[in-house]
């Protein structure tokens, strides 16, 4: 059983226990634990069930490359699922389950998928689920989505009750990893006067060297990192970030940081996570080296391990995994982990060395320690269900005959260290195979580039696939010397401390074990422990004719998990490149993707949740609208009233009561959000001839006129009155969603294409609050609010004026977009509620009716006015919607004009605007096609035009409509066939599009 | 995430900060000008796996348009440049072709 | 002037940084060339100021001044009553000339972070580098705040002053003191 040791674990305080729970069952750790390290002195050598077989998993990793101890962490508001026990620090009334099983962990009634793992081999789903298709939706489906997943889902109605955020931080040099080769890295680069952050992802600093022994300068590791860290924090230059974990390189020196300020205390003030958006002039990854397992059959047992975890679960927690390990190695490092054992007084029953002739040094110091050791041999299977017993001692050479049997309770495995070359593939670095560690390291020559055209990141230490400890400082002093040179710092000539350990005999690959194991062991020997990929699976994808490592991936699962084959891609790749005849380098890596360990959706999302998700634009009555029980309408990030129901009334019957009080008396609109852009210079005039579709510069001062705007390919974009202010100056109204857009465009133009045209541009939408005062009797309660002249003769259709109304400075349009006497109204943003609350006041007695958006939309289409975005997609041009009118004969050039004299433009049978009657007075749906006859090549009917505004019109009564039809001015009368929603006909006559006060007689009084 | 420096107020600034505007130093075509020409400005455009030329605004922040000479490739940036101007300033060519020899860009080269 | 509703009012909030909506300010485009004889002339006297600011500067004094916002645009600062005769005087001042000149007073809001942490702030909302070395009092910053762009500068060594669109002053708000809350010092400046 694996056990708490009486002493050692340089990471714990014995003094303060922490009290947990795993599975309801109340454990005890030690402040400095992980997850991992507590359940492990606790014997919870069983944590979780592999995702297909249900096999029992234990932990097999010390750190972020664990794949089996996934767990649910916490309850209700603050439960997650999928964590790492192996990174999750304990906490006091911390709340653990295991996953994927059912009814216990234990118990676990999935597990009997092992017996059929002769079916779920690689592409089962693929092959399974195919055929035949009807069983798809109801048998297959259900089946697959009961399954998938490991960890369930949070609560849907649960919100996450902890907060999140990010940071913007700019540094010369980032270097990510807090080992020796990241300190040292720092120090470097710091000491050359650079600005430096150095991230961690782990709660301390130091990384394995104070556990994998050797001195620095003649100290021990651990107490070097103590002096060098030391040094780091006094240079002021220097950032240091523990639990920080660099989660992904981008393009030009962005990284993104992931580091976790509040998992460990739970509940505390401030954000759990915060992302860190950080902008590196050089990048240097020292992220160090991952253990390989070995594949061999049983090596998914609870119990097996990597070695050298194994040694840090004893080093820096304290804890046994078992009375007896046995360790099987292809190197030299292993040997480490047996002296440690020993030397914490725990027993090594072997050590099993595939190679022929061992090891170096450390292999003596363990025969020295007592430690029997067999070269040349291997495990051929491991024994045991839930928990190991023993292993097989077999030949590496042969197909895994049984030599002997050897009584143990855990295997510590190594099948070498991998440089963790993910941060530096994320951004374009490329590898370059190391044949002699059997790994891929960073080829310097083919490096990720930054904005300069120059490599920006550079690796170092063990992520450069350096392993002895001299190595490793010196190539990370260089690192951080070059760096900070590349940015003009001057590195002093200083050496690197000097490092010290034991000599190493070469590694010998060892891809499975033994060298030819049979189809039943190979069927055992696990490749993905979270997918459930073993060896045999990956041989059968190569028969199968998956070639590419992309597609075996795929085909097979192998590193698609959460741990994203951490430990597995490389000895699946190993079996590939042999099932494949080929070498290693030609069959290539996956694609390492950010980010490097799953990082929260809070710290992606940030502070962007709830109330501030994303921006609302607010108009200055809008806390007005908001009382008043306004229906919002979005329009772009606007809120804006779509109607005012009253107590009892639906939208529907809101909407016509809006409409009929206006039409009858006086109703008034909030029109802030309408884009109001300044335009003025000697030049103005011109431009806006160029802008438009219709003559600007002949506008008179004071006067208003209706204008359309069209990009280069001739289509409309925009709609709008332009009041001219003075001679050089124009006022221009853009849509609500118009007047970013266009004020961008009016300045693409005039910085790109007519520089040296004189006029300036001012986007003043916002500082107006507009108000629209509609109906007949908008002129008696503009009168009564007083200040100035509103009579037709002072100000008639189409003219503005500037005045004060009721005490306010306002400017007066005389424009209308409901057909009805209508002034729009603008005053100072800050004196838009006063008017408006004027307004309602001075209106009372006429029953003055506040609208919104639908209103409005519906008195402008009974006058057949369009609206951009409903007559208007992108493709239609003004000549379309019988705006000829507002199309200058007279102007040479216009934006837009030369697209519109091509063939396509002016094929007369382009589909034009009308106005749609239902014949039986009902509301065609919207976007509804017209029948014509036949069929088209794909054997769909043919259509002859499209309904594109629609609406009960309450002043008429019936339901009207707007649409694009082929020839349609030309067919007045001619009635078209169309579906309703319910996929009955609905047959609606040709007509105006102007429905109502065709003669214009009311607005213009 | 790619940054810029903005010729007009010297930030550099990242890409949240900029707005795409597509290929640089297109000529107009207005009313008058022949079918082939009037296409190629409104459709053809380059698209090289190389040096780029290209139009970016700096919308949150100063407001101007600039250009780029960008590497679609390699992401390296070789210079940016106010938008008044027809043709790239002939440092940020020389540049271009000292590190990509036969570099060929619409009629630059 | 009784009338005059600014978006966010006196909201106040105190966290790590005291966050605040500041008073009704007059704030005044203009655009124009600045080499421009009769240019910088006219606009130093409206704004009371000596010269005007290089790129990226600002020139205030006392709550009036000016703002470089673009190579042809600055923004004037003064007091909201004084803001309309101002732009008037300078327009008229600068008649003849190429220029444009608007109040946008009402158009903008202003808040203000003060304290130690100010700068962490707007660092968490902003592509900006805030570190001393990098910005600082007599610096303008146009970039964003999160999804909204924005205009800051800072005033003294830990007081931020942050301009942006009147709609979106509520959105601001919450940006500023969602991370100004409590717990929320980073330590990194």
């Amino acid at each position: 059983m694996s056990t708490r040791l009486v002493s050692g674990g340089r990471l714990i305080d014995r003094t303060k226990p922490i009290t947990f729970r795993f599975n309801g069952k109340r454990l005890k750790g030690h402040a400095g634990d992980t997850l991992a390290s507590a359940l492990l002195a606790s014997d919870q050598m069983l944590v979780g069930r592999s995702f297909k077989y249900h096999r029992p998993r234990g932990i097999v990793a010390s750190g972020a490359e664990e794949p089996n101890a996934l767990v649910g962490l916490g309850e209700g508001a603050r439960f997650e699922p999928n964590q790492r026990a192996t990174t999750t620090e304990l906490f006091e009334g911390l709340t653990a389950q295991s996953q994927n099983h059912w009814p216990s962990l234990d118990f676990d009634i999935g597990a009997v998928n092992t017996h059929f793992a002769r079916f779920l081999t690689a592409g089962f789903y693929y092959k399974m689920f195919i055929h035949p298709r009807p069983l798809w939706k109801h048998v297959y489906e259900p089946f697959i989505r009961q399954s998938a997943g490991l960890g369930k889902a949070p609560d849907a109605e649960t919100k996450d009750s902890d907060r999140y955020e990010h940071f913007y931080a700019f540094t010369d040099v980032l270097v990510i990893g807090g080992g020796v080769a990241g300190l040292q890295a720092a120090l470097a680069a710091g000491r050359s006067g650079a600005k430096v952050m150095l991230i961690e992802q782990t709660a301390h600093l130091g990384g394995r060297a104070p556990v994998d022994g050797g001195t620095i300068d003649g100290q021990e590791p651990g107490a070097w990192v103590d002096q060098t860290l030391a040094a780091l924090n006094a240079m002021p230059n220097v950032t240091i970030r523990a639990r920080t974990m660099g989660a992904g390189i981008y393009d030009h020196g962005y990284v993104l940081g992931y580091e976790r300020v509040a998992d460990e205390r739970p509940g505390t003030d401030g954000p759990r996570h915060r992302l860190w958006k950080i902008r590196a002039g050089r990048v240097i990854t020292a992220t160090g080296a991952i253990e390989r397992p070995i594949s061999f059959a049983g090596n998914d047992i609870p119990g097996v391990m990597l070695a050298g975890a194994v040694r840090d679960y004893v080093v820096n927690y304290g804890v046994s995994v078992g009375d007896r390990t046995v360790v099987v190695t292809n190197n030299d490092d292993a040997y480490r982990t047996a002296i440690v054992l020993a030397k914490a007084g725990l027993s090594v029953p072997c050590i099993i060395d595939a190679r022929p002739l061992g090891g170096g040094a450390l292999m003596e110091e363990a025969k020295a320690l007592g430690i029997r050791v067999e070269t040349g041999r291997g495990i051929a299977k491991v024994l045991g269900g839930k928990r190991v017993t023993g292993v097989v001692l077999c030949n590496m050479v042969g197909e895994g005959a049984l030599v002997e049997e050897i009584a143990c309770e855990a295997v510590a495995m190594s099948g070498g260290w991998s440089p963790v070359v993910h941060l530096w593939s994320h951004c374009g670095g490329k590898l370059t195979w190391d044949a002699d560690q059997a790994a891929f390291r960073p080829d310097a020559t083919r490096a990720p580039i930054g904005a300069d055209g120059q490599a920006n990141v550079l690796a170092a230490g063990a992520a450069n696939g350096f392993g002895r400890l001299q190595n490793v400082l010196q190539d990370a002093d260089v690192a951080g010397k070059m760096a900070a040179h590349a940015l003009g710092f001057d590195a002093p000539k200083d050496a690197p401390p000097m490092g010290e350990d034991a000599a190493v005999k070469p590694l010998m690959p060892v891809w499975l074990m033994p060298q030819s194991a049979h189809y039943g062991l190979r069927m055992k020997a696990w490749l993905d422990y979270q997918n459930d990929v073993k060896v045999s699976d990956v041989q059968l994808a190569a028969r199968e004719g998956y070639e590419s490592v992309e597609h075996t991936k795929r085909y097979t699962t192998l590193g698609m998990a959460t741990d994203q084959g951490k430990l597995s891609n490389i000895n699946g790749l190993a079996i590939l490149s042999d099932a494949l005849g080929e070498p290693i380098p030609q069959v290539g890596t996956t694609t390492f993707r950010p980010p490097y360990t799953p990082i929260s959706m809070g710290a992606i999302a940030g502070e962007a949740r709830g109330e501030i998700f994303q921006p609302l634009r607010r108009t200055p009555m809008h806390g007005w609208h908001e009382a008043h029980g306004a229906e919002w309408e979005p329009v772009g990030h606007w809120r804006r009233p779509y109607c005012f129901p009253k107590a009892g009334e639906d939208k529907h019957a809101a909407v016509a009561r809006e409409i009929n009080a206006t039409r009858q008396s006086i109703g008034m609109l909030d029109a802030s959000t309408l884009g109001k852009i300044i335009v003025k210079g000697p030049d103005a005039g011109k431009f806006l001839d160029m802008l438009y579709t219709n003559m600007m510069s002949t506008l008179a001062p004071g006067k208003c006129r209706y204008g359309l705007m069209c990009n280069e390919n001739g289509f409309l974009s925009d709609d709008g009155v332009v009041a001219r202010i003075d001679e050089d100056t124009f006022l221009c109204h853009t849509t609500t969603g118009g007047a970013d857009r266009i004020h961008a465009h009016m300045e693409d133009w005039l910085q790109c294409e007519w520089w040296d045209w004189k006029v300036y541009t001012a986007n003043v939408t916002e500082q107006f609050a507009q108000i629209a005062v509609v109906g007949p009797n908008a002129r008696k309660v503009l009168e009564k609010l007083g200040g100035m002249d509103v009579s037709k003769e002072a100000l008639p259709f189409m003219t503005w004026a500037d005045g004060t109304l009721g005490g306010i400075k306002a400017r007066v349009y005389r424009i209308s977009f409901s057909g009805e006497l209508s002034y729009e109204i603008a005053v100072p943003a800050n004196q838009g509620l006063a008017l408006w609350e004027a307004l309602i006041d001075a209106g009372a007695e006429f029953g003055i009716t506040p609208y919104g958006t639908e209103a409005l939309h519906v008195m402008r289409a009974e006058k057949g006015f369009i609206m951009i975005g409903d007559e208007t997609d992108g493709t239609v041009i003004p000549q379309d919607l019988g705006l000829g009118w507002a199309i200058s004969k007279k102007k040479a050039d216009y934006l837009g004009k030369r697209a519109q004299e091509r063939t396509h433009m002016t094929d007369p049978n382009r589909w034009q605007l009308v106005g749609l009657e239902t014949v039986d007075g009902s509301v065609l749906p919207d976007g509804a096609l017209a029948y014509a006859s036949g069929k088209n090549a794909n054997g769909q009917r043919n259509t002859q035009g499209r309904v594109t505004s629609t609406y009960h019109s309450p002043t008429l009564g019936r339901g009207i409509a707007m649409g694009l039809v082929l020839n349609g001015p030309d067919r007045m009368g001619e009635v078209l066939h169309f579906t309703n929603t319910e996929g009955e006909p609905i047959a609606a006559k040709i007509v105006s599009p102007v429905f109502y006060d065709p003669e214009g007689e009311k607005q213009n009084v | 995430m790619l940054i810029f420096e903005c010729p007009y107020c010297g930030v550099m600034a990242e890409e949240t900060e900029l707005t795409a505007g597509g290929e640089a130093h297109v000529k107009r075509f207005g009313p008058g000008s022949s079918d082939e020409d009037f296409e190629t400005y409104l459709f053809h455009r380059e698209n090289p796996k190389g040096v780029h030329f290209e139009r970016w605004r700096h919308a949150n922040g100063c407001g101007k348009w600039f250009l780029a000479a960008r590497c679609t490739n390699t992401l390296e940036v070789f210079g940016t440049y106010p938008a008044q101007t027809t043709r790239p300033p002939e440092p940020i060519l020389e540049a271009i072709r000292a590190k990509r020899p036969g570099f060929q860009w619409r009629d630059l080269a | 002037m009784s009338d005059v509703k600014t978006a966010m009012g006196a909201a106040q909030f105190e966290g790590i940084a005291k966050v605040e909506a500041l008073p009704a300010t007059g704030m005044i485009t203009i655009r124009g060339t600045f080499s421009d004889a009769g240019f910088g002339k006219a606009v130093c006297a409206a704004a009371g100021v000596e010269a005007l600011p290089g790129v990226r500067e600002t020139r205030l004094t006392g709550g009036k001044g000016l703002l470089w916002m673009s190579p042809d645009e600055l923004l004037l600062i003064c007091a909201y009553s004084a803001a309309d005769r101002t732009a008037h005087q300078l327009a008229e001042a600068l008649k003849g000339q190429h220029a444009l000149v608007a109040n946008v007073s009402d158009a903008r809001s202003l808040f203000q972070v003060q304290g130690r942490n100010a700068r962490e702030i707007i660092a968490k909302l902003a592509p900006v580098d805030m570190a001393p070395s990098a910005f600082g009092p007599g610096m303008v910053r146009r970039s964003r705040l999160a999804q909204v762009p924005a205009a800051i500068w800072m005033t003294d060594s830990s007081t931020v002053q942050i301009m942006c669109f009147r709609s979106v002053s509520e959105y601001v708000y919450g940006l500023l003191t969602t991370s100004a809350e409590l717990g929320g010092e980073v330590g990194y400046y």
